[in-house]
């Protein structure tokens, strides 16, 4: 992987599912690999069930947003996500989406689906759909298209910010495994 | 195997940091960057309220000190003036002291910062005061150097986490050295970002408290004032020339008779711009750390040394007002730049690409309809606003700041003003309806925390007015809106250590209420019944008061206390009527088949069974 390159991704969702969580583990995997990072979250009123959005930024970035056509990829906990934040996304960009069957084909971006609500309950732990989504798109970054990486981390290296993260509590620690696992090993919906 | 949703919702925290540990960089949040620059630089009191998007960083403070056992006192006071006083104190007693808030808590501090500013200090005194432009999670725009400069104190204003704890160290230094409070501003995108960060070792903070009495000036009578007034004048054309806090050039190499000045975050995205349009070596860019008061020299600077000058700052136009010859200045005040919302990177670019004269094109940003902000499925505050509509359908409902200003969707909230404002609102209704022949029921909602902060006078002032009408206290027994911090009624301190205790019931009966009901608002029925014999009270006799008693579920469940889930479903006697969409609004309530049937959806239901009486067709059951 190319440590000079900069990487501007969006992670989107309603609150409680759980964005935030993920946006940390991905730039707390960009520290240990001593890239800089910036993120950014909505709090508040937002979170009240409202869209959240979180920008995150790997590279030598100043300031925390991400421009409107400037985005590499998305992950999208739903898939109403694509509709309202696809004017971030650059052509070309990638887009792992939350939903039960394949998306309607976009010409300016490569669309990859996973039915991570259902993955969530085949392994009883229906609050992780963040995990299993992050987990869906870190496959991704490990060449769903070979030499194509979405991400500036591995499924490795994000499983050791959650274990760095969740020392001393192993149900939950294992649970969070299981999740990212459970997404790892889906295959975009055709 | 269902496990504990808190590690998907709030993030743990990492193994216990010691201080012996070496130091690395770490992933900090600007708020939690803000608190370890106070702990770094000996801070020993450190208070606030909550409010987004400040709340984390008291939340920060405590739990250092938690961590590091460090020797301070943090604490959330009932509200921000209070607070502001507690840290203030401190300083006049020579210690570092600091107290943080959201730009509308600082108009409820505006009382002591304006004396302070006045008196000076001893020990370093900052006044963190979090600006939201956008607004995100506010009320109003305002910008809080707008009330420095109103209080003729300076002010600081970083453009990320980083920044934002180099410049507690800078604004210490700024207070001790001039004996003036000084304001650090940090906007939404500073506090709720989160960048790689270096800490810096902890620091205790320095020798013991030793206040010197000085009556003159710590209780100056007005003719005192006046001189120090002007020691505050002078003190002010001093730290105009302070070089630690004098404007940067962020790109030296850059030359022209064009510059762009910019503050804040604005300057972090002004940087983007410039590379992002080729013009880093062309286009100069200034960084004012100190946007008032202005440096004198960089005024001289902007004045001799450019032909134009674009000033790019969040909310006003602070540092364009400070600048004289305006001719050559464009900005806010000739409406170059917007002054209504937040400053966004494209908005920036498409300013900066204007100023030089070059081309860029910024794909439009479609508004798609997000979801609106809800109460969360099995809030107790829904069922209170259910039995309120039902016990006063034609009720004026009057409400206040926190979750429950979501009583909104649920058409059981009419206004929403400021703190504490539903109860004084609720007797100005009452006082302009009072001669009237028909008088509406005057239902206002106000939450615990929000009726401790500035609702208390509120109460006693339509208590002595015998002003009719009835105040549910929507008491869910913490801060919830802002991350459940605790309250007066919690007995827990910040750092989750005992405190005393001050009950509710005794605050509203101490405020000579005579009418005093407690009710649980999940017991629907019962609780209905409740509001319905305030409201009788509230017509005849004067104020009743009901207090609306369910702890938060979000609270609850990060406490691993959820009660045990009702499973509840609905049967095929649901017609699609909507009753419990409109009048509810639960987001586990879903319509499905076009409106024809409502399901329950069992991911988001935390089965507290409140909505089985609430279908008038009765198809909503238990499983």
């Amino acid at each position: 992987m190319n440590a000079q390159r900069e990487y501007q991704i969006l992670i989107s969702g309603v609150g409680g599912q759980g964005v935030l969580f993920i946006t940390r583990l991905l730039a707390e995997a960009a520290i240990s690999k001593g890239l800089p990072v910036f993120t950014s979250e909505t709090h508040g009123m937002a979170q009240r069930g409202g869209t959240v959005i979180s920008h995150l930024k790997v590279g030598d970035f100043t300031s925390p947003l991400i421009m409107p056509g400037e985005a590499d990829g998305l992950i999208a906990l739903k898939a109403e996500s694509v509709a309202q934040h696809g004017d971030y996304l650059k052509p070309g960009a990638w887009a792992a989406v939350n939903n039960p069957v394949a998306m309607g084909a976009q010409d300016r971006l490569r669309l990859h689906c996973w039915d991570a609500d259902q993955s969530a309950r085949d392994i009883d732990n229906p609050r992780a759909v963040n995990l299993i989504m992050l987990g869906f798109a870190l496959a991704g970054a490990t060449g769903i298209a070979p030499g194509d990486h979405w991400l500036h981390c591995s499924l490795d290296d994000v499983m050791q910010a959650l274990k760095d993260r969740l020392k001393g509590r192993q149900d939950m620690l294992q649970a969070s495994i299981r999740a990212l696992q459970a997404g790892a090993g889906g295959r975009s919906l055709l | 195997m269902c496990i504990s949703w808190e590690v998907f919702y709030s993030y743990p925290c990492k193994d216990e940091e010691r201080m012996d540990q070496p130091l690395k960089k770490e992933l900090m949040m600007g708020n939690e960057a803000i608190a370890r620059g106070l702990l770094e630089n000996g801070c020993a009191v450190a208070t606030s309220y909550p409010g987004t998007p400040a709340s984390e960083i008291l939340a920060s403070v405590a739990r250092y000190q938690k961590r590091l056992g460090a020797r301070m006192h943090t604490q959330w006071a009932v509200n921000e003036k209070v607070a502001f006083e507690i840290a203030y104190a401190g300083s006049m007693a020579g210690r570092r002291t600091a107290v943080s808030m959201k730009q509308v808590g600082l108009n409820v501090a505006s009382d002591p910062l304006m004396s302070a500013a006045y008196m000076g200090t001893v020990g370093g005194f900052v006044v963190i005061s979090a600006d939201d432009p956008g607004p995100h999670s506010s009320q109003t725009e305002q910008d809080s150097r707008m009330m420095a400069m109103m209080a003729k104190i300076p002010v600081l204003d970083p453009d990320s986490p980083r920044q934002a704890k180099d410049m507690i160290a800078m604004a210490f230094h700024l207070s001790e050295t001039y004996r003036t409070p000084v304001m650090l501003r940090p906007t939404t995108r500073v506090c709720h970002s989160r960048q790689d960060v270096m800490p810096d070792p902890i620091s205790a903070p320095q020798g013991g408290p030793d206040f010197k009495k000085d009556p003159l000036r710590w209780a100056a009578t007005p003719k005192f004032r006046y001189r120090l007034h002007l020691e505050l004048e002078e003190k002010l054309a001093q730290i105009a020339g302070h070089s630690d806090t004098a404007p940067r050039v962020v790109n030296s190499r850059a030359s022209g008779r064009k510059a762009v000045v910019s503050c804040g975050v604005a300057s972090a995205y002004t940087a983007e711009v410039l590379k992002r349009l080729g013009l880093w070596d062309r286009l100069p860019l200034f960084q004012v750390l100190q946007p008032y008061p202005l440096h004198i020299e960089f005024m001289h600077l902007l004045q001799t040394g450019y032909d134009e000058v674009l000033v790019i700052e969040e909310t006003t136009g602070i540092i364009e007002m400070q600048l004289a010859d305006r001719s050559r200045i464009k900005g806010k005040l000739n409406h170059a730049v917007p002054r209504v919302g937040e400053l966004l990177p494209e908005t920036i670019e498409a300013l900066v690409a204007d100023f030089a004269g070059v081309k860029t094109t910024i794909p439009s940003v479609t508004q798609a309809p997000g979801r609106r902000p809800t109460l969360c499925a099995g809030c107790p505050h829904r069922a209170s606003f259910f039995a309120i509509k039902k016990a006063a359908p034609k009720g004026i409902y009057t409400s206040d700041i926190g979750c429950y200003t979501l009583g909104l969707n649920l058409k059981a909230v009419d206004t929403v003003l400021c703190m504490g404002a539903a109860i004084s609102q609720a007797a100005g209704f009452y006082h302009v309806y009072k001669h009237e022949k028909k008088r509406p029921d005057i239902v206002a909602t106000i939450g615990d925390s929000t009726f401790f902060h500035a609702g208390v006078p509120a109460l006693i002032d339509a208590v002595n007015q015998n002003v009719r009408f009835v105040l549910v206290i929507l008491d869910n027994r913490t801060t919830a809106m802002t991350g459940s911090q605790p309250t007066p009624a919690t007995g827990k301190s910040a750092a989750g250590d005992d405190l005393v205790r001050v009950e509710l019931e005794s605050l509203v009966k101490g405020c000579g209420i005579h009418f005093l009901e407690v009710g649980d608002p999940y017991d629907t029925k019962a609780f209905i019944k409740v509001v319905k014999a305030a409201v009788a009270f509230s017509r005849s006799e004067g104020p009743a008061v009901v207090i609306a008693r369910h702890p938060c579920i979000i609270d609850l469940a990060r406490q691993g206390k959820a009660a045990d889930p009702i499973e509840v479903t609905v049967s095929d006697d649901c017609d699609g009527c909507g009753f419990c969409l409109q009048h509810f609004e639960c987001p586990a309530l879903i319509a499905v088949e076009d409106g024809k049937r409502t399901i329950v959806d069992p991911l988001i239901c935390t089965g507290c069974g409140v909505c089985l009486d609430i279908c008038p067709k009765g198809a909503i059951v238990r499983v």
